[in-house]
């Protein structure tokens, strides 16, 4: 961000705003443009910017960040049970649910730093999971997982037709691109509060913790109640991305709180680059993107891509290449992650910020070099 | 003169060691007054006890008629004394004016504030006020510098302006010039008289006795836990047991 007029946050919202809200455009010629796809950009990207507002700007990893995406789910899916199949409220008490289970969360996780508040995040989320899967059976539904019924009561909708009803937005269904069109004002909006945070004192604080905590201390802040807070937001964000999830597809299973849930938004975070503002969006899009096409891919298709290689050959590539499309997918991407964080610490982020200066270096070169053939000639 | 700092019959041993023993000590308001003596002392152990880092087994540390002892480091920078530490604990990842406004915050915002809708370029005053501190104290064309970067001199100097930035009533300085170069010494003392003269009660430990004879107003000795002497930097020069026990029977 080293154009002033990208100083202005106003420029920065605008020219944001501007690209989700035409991403179904932009992505369509890599075949990314239709709304199931979208909408999962979005979700995620929600998810991953709140998980960077923590581990980003304080430096704490949350190994358990899913548990909150989980409880956003079921929150959501028992307000259309129980109240309506409107999305406000099942986007707003899902969101503030999981905020108080990030208060209980928090506040015990934050009595530890380092490699031991990971593993405590990480026993509470696979606590939780193994929870709904067992004890809590009457409010998870345990294996099978929350579904909608004919039987729901749904006080404020009245009886329903035929048919499982479908999620809406004062009456507009939301499936295809209004759903996609929701999820994308909402990320929108957790892009702003990010923002802000992110420019603010607050944020600054947050940044100066991950340095030196102890030395926080010794200036006069208690560093606690920042760190609550701050993993208490981050909570929220996942609570509201879970509930996105249930709005696409009104159902909800204990596995959204795996440790592999809460690892995937983990990888998102680091491959766009921890700290930085897009970065996680990046990630997201990038982990989304990848499994989306590297799993509907299957030995056939790539009988069909390597067809101009001599049969032998076709054979021997298709045979390495298969184990790393379809169900080993996770191959491709374990891959690209280790380059990553090998070649490119900072995530893709700094990939761009190298290769910007890269470029710039190269105009900078031709302009003196002419200017010296033009001194020559003369 | 009003006593700022009272520090009374101090005790701390570690397991078998006794680090402390004992100790009083009487700090003026608006004076410098240095505590000296040779490794392992207790000098910082003292100043430790001071800013909550350790507690000491026995004894009271009352600061401005308040009894310190028990209390979080970050009250007892809300109550006014700052400590500035001998290897520079600066926030290495912000820019050199970041890590002056972080205290700048902190001395406004108290313990704790959430403002995240707030924008930091719309804190002018404290950025002027931390600008101000910063070309004070010398860094001024630093201040956009990634403070991780920086020489150890001006890390140590960044890390005093930290502490002015909070205007304390008390500063407390861990050996302030330890492993800087000659000019670099000189500077600093310059630097630390031109407070001195807006009146900020200071405790320097130091090793240097060119830099504890140019500012202390009032020196106290400190050798094996224990306050040998206390007095004026005429006083302390002239007495034997000082001369004994920190100097080797040396002259000064």
């Amino acid at each position: 961000m080293s154009m002033p007029l990208l100083r202005n946050d106003w420029v920065v919202m605008a020219l944001f705003t501007a690209v989700v809200l035409s991403a179904p455009i932009w992505l369509s010629p890599i075949g990314a443009g239709y709304p199931d796809l979208l909408q999962k950009f979005a979700i995620f990207g929600i998810f991953a910017i709140g998980f960077n507002l923590l581990f980003g700007l304080t430096g704490y990893l949350s190994f358990g960040h899913a548990v909150f995406l989980g409880i956003g789910s079921y929150t959501a899916v028992w307000s259309f049970k129980l109240l309506t199949m409107n999305v406000i409220p099942a986007v707003v008490f899902a969101t503030l649910l999981a905020g108080v289970f990030a208060v209980v969360i928090g506040f015990l996780s934050l009595r530890r730093s380092g490699i031991y508040f990971s593993i405590l995040t990480l026993a509470f989320a696979q606590m939780s999971y193994n929870l709904a899967y067992s004890v809590l059976t009457p409010i998870t539904n345990g294996e099978t997982g929350l579904q909608l019924t004919m039987n729901d009561p749904r006080v404020f909708d009245g009886p329903s037709g035929e048919g499982l009803p479908s999620t809406t937005l004062f009456g507009m269904d939301m499936s295809g691109y209004p759903g996609f069109y929701f999820c994308a004002v909402l990320l929108i909006i957790a892009f702003f509060i990010s923002l802000r945070i992110f420019n603010s004192p607050f944020g600054l604080k947050l940044r100066a913790i991950k340095s030196n905590q102890t030395r926080m201390k010794y200036t006069g802040f208690n560093t606690k109640p920042y760190l609550l807070t701050v993993f208490v937001i981050s909570g929220m964000y996942a609570g509201l991305a879970g509930s996105l999830m249930a709005i696409t597809d009104p159902l909800a299973g204990a596995e959204r709180m795996q440790w592999t849930a809460s690892g995937e938004v983990v990888l998102m975070t680091i491959l766009g680059g921890a700290g930085t503002l897009l970065g996680p969006l990046f990630g997201a899009g990038i982990i989304k993107y990848f499994e989306n096409i590297f799993s509907a891919l299957n030995s056939q298709t790539l009988h069909e891509i390597f067809a101009f290689l001599p049969d032998w050959l076709e054979n021997i590539i298709v045979v390495i290449a298969g184990e790393f499309v379809g169900e080993g997918w996770h191959l491709t991407l374990g891959l690209l992650f280790m380059i990553v964080v090998i070649f490119l610490p900072g995530g893709v982020v700094e990939g761009i910020r190298r290769a910007s200066a890269y470029i710039r270096k190269l105009f900078n070169r031709s302009e003196t070099d002419e200017i010296a053939l033009s001194a020559e000639k003369e | 003169m009003s006593i700022v700092l009272s520090i009374k019959n101090v005790d701390k041993t570690f397991g078998g060691l006794h680090a402390l023993g004992d100790i009083n000590l009487d700090i003026e308001e608006g004076k410098t007054h240095a505590i000296i003596g040779p490794n392992g002392a207790g000098k910082s152990t003292l100043l430790n006890c001071c800013i909550g880092r350790l507690i000491p087994d026995n004894g009271t540390v009352e600061f401005e008629g308040k009894n310190m002892i028990g209390m979080q480091p970050h009250e007892i920078n809300h109550a006014g004394m700052v400590r500035v530490f001998q290897t520079p604990e600066i926030f290495p990842d912000l820019t050199v004016l970041q890590n002056v406004l972080i205290p700048a915050l902190a001395k406004r915002d108290g313990i704790f504030k959430f403002n995240p809708f707030k924008s930091l370029s719309a804190e002018t005053a404290l950025e002027a006020d931390a600008v101000h501190v910063l070309e004070d104290m010398g860094l001024g064309e630093h201040i956009f510098k990634h403070a991780g970067s920086m020489s150890r001199g001006d890390k140590r100097r960044l890390e005093l302006a930290m502490g002015l930035v909070q205007h304390p009533r008390l500063l407390l300085l861990d050996e302030p010039t330890a492993g800087m170069a000659r000019h670099d010494t000189n500077r600093t003392i310059d630097l630390l008289k031109r407070i001195k003269e807006r009146g900020m009660t200071k405790i320097i430990i130091e090793h240097d006795m060119h830099v504890v004879f140019s500012l202390a107003d009032k020196i106290s000795v400190l050798a094996q836990g224990r306050i040998i002497a206390s007095g004026t930097p005429d006083e302390i020069r002239g007495d034997p047991k000082v001369q004994e026990a920190y100097l080797g029977g040396a002259e000064l």
